[in-house]
């Protein structure tokens, strides 16, 4: 049975669900469970909800440690750029293990961090930054886009045997969605076909996905079919989900809330350049913030990043009605 | 047991330390060589000079006690039970190495033996030690952490970090310093004001202790005492070893920092002699012991390396089955 719930109720819905399945997943963060009556103490007690100080690299260290010995830690770590300050652990220890140790030892922790907040957060917590996560070999990068894939996802990366960063979009905190009750697994490294077309394949990330769909029903209105494509899972990455999505349109659109040097969009454009240039009937084009620390003031704000218009101008330019870049 | 009479050795235990430091030594000064030779091809740290800390702590730990080591982790290795042949394998980047020669020196895994992780990046241990810690008081187990770090991981924020969590959670972990005085090419003068590490650890009311880091017997006495308490629950303890690295921080390492210690100084540092005499003077070793202990060390050394040589390099497809644990 679906009913409709919010994108936060969604993840908390999952762990909660995971933590009854299996008593090996422990939750823990700052600021978690503040009060008595917070659900998951009352549920699953002080030994498996644990809130933390601020301090993000023991915090982490320490899931890695329990992971060894059978845990799942789940760390909340409500904000990305708090993964920051923890880089150590999270690049160097974490995904590294499992291969550095000749697989003698599994890492399934899962690093739940809110990103793209904006909404006049200025420049330390507003930042897209799981494309600096897909360069790390062993981690796993979640982008959900719906709430439905939102408690999908989470339940999928808490029982996986890897690291996995499970990115929110604080954006759509609120935003409600249909979502199944009782177990529900999407599993990682499948993208969704969220709109069928023939004309252009749009990739769109996260947040980007609801304005790539407004796109295209836009364009639709011109005549023009996008196809919309949700990778929903960053490492891995369906790669072959796109090429053939973009074997049949023989044009690509890669939409990103992300600055765009050594972004998501940049390593999804390269895989199909290198592996479906035959198919390619115009060149890439990238919609992507500026290269740019995202300013506080709002007019300046959306100055930078993607939005509706920018991805019509650039499906139009791809299929050669437009001349001037996005 | 607070009392050191009481740890005397008698003259097994005496005769299993000058066996364990013999080999770790053996080992150490024969890695050298293959370093030079160009048959351990890798980055080397060796712990010539500093065998009494790894004798004294891991000769009283169980198989299931979970150890952590750094990037000086051959001792740590050899004292916690791996065998010889396949730390040797792994040095040599071969198949049949502690981690299918994926780790190398610096990440020296053997869960088989309790040893988990030898992580590269100074101080990056710490926190995964009170993973082990927290998942042992989880389990309800009496298992205990040992986590060997040197003077200079005292420092960084990640080691204030851990021992702030693991005091507040009194989590049943050891932290074992090894002071050599020199965190990699400067000497600690020129990285704190603060001379001895187990002051830096005082507001926590972590329990402490500062022991002659090159007498075997003092370790074992001083960390007798902490696994007592910790087997029992108790926790955090810092151990504090003042010891001496004889060879450079790495195989290659010209020290120009530092004057080379004369020779009757180094032979009243040399953990292996001081307790040589010791046993001579308490009668439970004679000269022909001595000797065959050392000449045991080099028979199993040399076993070590043919092993090693023998073994093949990994198989290249062992990349893509390791990246992601499945």
């Amino acid at each position: 049975m679906a009913r409709e719930l919010p994108y936060i109720a969604a993840i908390g819905e999952a762990i909660h669900q995971e933590m009854e399945r299996d008593e090996s997943v422990l939750y823990f963060g700052q600021n978690l469970a503040t009060s008595e009556d917070d659900p998951f103490l009352k549920a699953f007690g002080s030994d498996r909800v644990r809130v933390t100080p601020i301090s993000e690299t023991a915090e982490i260290g320490m899931a890695v440690g329990a992971a060894f010995a059978g845990y799942r830690p789940v760390v909340q770590l409500y904000m990305a750029e708090f993964m920051l300050v923890a880089m150590d652990q999270v690049v160097n220890e974490a995904p590294r293990f499992h291969y550095m140790t000749g697989g003698q030892v599994t890492v399934p922790i899962v690093l739940q961090a809110g990103y793209g907040f904006t909404a006049g957060w200025a420049g330390q917590h507003t930042g897209s930054i799981y494309g600096m996560f897909m360069g790390v070999p062993g981690l796993k990068v979640v982008v959900p886009s719906t709430a439905s894939d939102a408690k999908g996802l989470m339940t999928a990366s808490i029982r996986d045997d890897n690291p996995v960063v499970y990115f929110h979009h604080y954006l759509l905190t609120l935003v409600h969605g249909e979502v199944p009750e009782g177990e529900h697994f999407v599993p990682l490294g499948e993208a969704a076909v969220r709109r069928t077309g023939g004309d252009v394949t749009i990739v769109a990330i996260g947040w980007m996905v609801d304005k790539a769909l407004a796109a295209a029903e836009q364009l639709a209105a011109e005549g023009i079919s996008a196809e919309v494509i949700d990778p929903r899972t960053l490492a891995p990455l369906d790669t072959a989900t796109i090429l053939q999505s973009v074997d049949k349109t023989g044009r690509l659109v890669v939409v990103d809330q992300s600055t765009r040097h050594g972004s998501a969009a940049a390593v999804i454009a390269a895989e199909v350049a290198s592996e479906g240039f035959s198919s390619l009937k115009a060149p890439i084009q990238l919609v992507t913030a500026l290269d740019a620390t995202i300013p506080y003031s709002q007019p300046m704000e959306d100055y930078l990043l993607p939005d509706e218009a920018k991805i019509v101008g650039a499906v139009q330019q791809v299929l050669g009605f437009s001349p001037v870049a996005a | 047991m607070a009392d050191g009479a009481a740890v005397q050795p008698d003259g097994d235990v005496g005769l299993d330390l000058l066996r364990t430091m013999w080999r770790i030594r053996v080992f150490e000064e024969r890695v050298g060589e293959l370093t030079r030779a160009d048959e351990v091809h890798g980055l080397v740290h060796l712990s010539v000079g500093q065998e009494a800390v790894a004798a004294g702590v891991c000769g009283q730990l169980r198989r299931d006690d979970a150890v952590y080591s750094g990037h000086r982790a051959h001792g740590h290795a050899i004292a916690k039970g791996a065998p010889l042949e396949r730390v040797m394998a792994e040095l040599m980047g071969r198949a049949d190495g502690l981690c299918r020669g994926l780790g190398g020196s610096m990440h020296l895994v053997d869960v088989e033996h309790g040893l988990y992780g030898a992580t590269g990046v100074v101080g990056g241990n710490v926190p995964l030690a009170l993973g082990s810690a927290l998942a042992h008081r989880l389990l309800g187990s009496d298992q205990v952490a040992v986590v060997f770090f040197g003077d200079g991981a005292v420092q960084g924020g990640i080691f204030v970090e851990s021992v702030n969590l693991a005091t507040l959670w009194r989590l049943p972990v050891i932290l074992v310093c090894e002071n050599n005085g020199f965190a990699e090419f400067t000497p600690r003068s020129a990285h704190t004001n603060v001379e001895r590490v187990s002051d830096v650890v005082a507001p926590y009311g972590v329990e402490r202790a500062t022991v002659d880091g090159n007498d075997v017997v003092a370790v074992r006495t001083a960390f007798a005492r902490f696994l007592a308490e910790a087997r029992g629950g108790g926790g955090p303890l810092l151990l504090e070893c003042l010891t001496h690295r004889l060879r450079g921080h790495y195989e290659g390492d010209p020290q120009r920092y530092r004057e080379a210690l004369a020779a009757d100084e180094w032979q009243e540092l040399d953990p292996i002699l001081r307790l040589q005499r010791r046993g001579a003077a308490e009668g439970w070793l004679d000269d022909d012991t001595s000797s065959r202990l050392e000449q045991e060390a080099h028979e199993q050394v040399e076993e070590a390396v043919r092993f090693a040589r023998e073994s093949p390099f990994p198989p290249a497809s062992l990349t893509a089955e390791l990246v992601y644990a499945s």
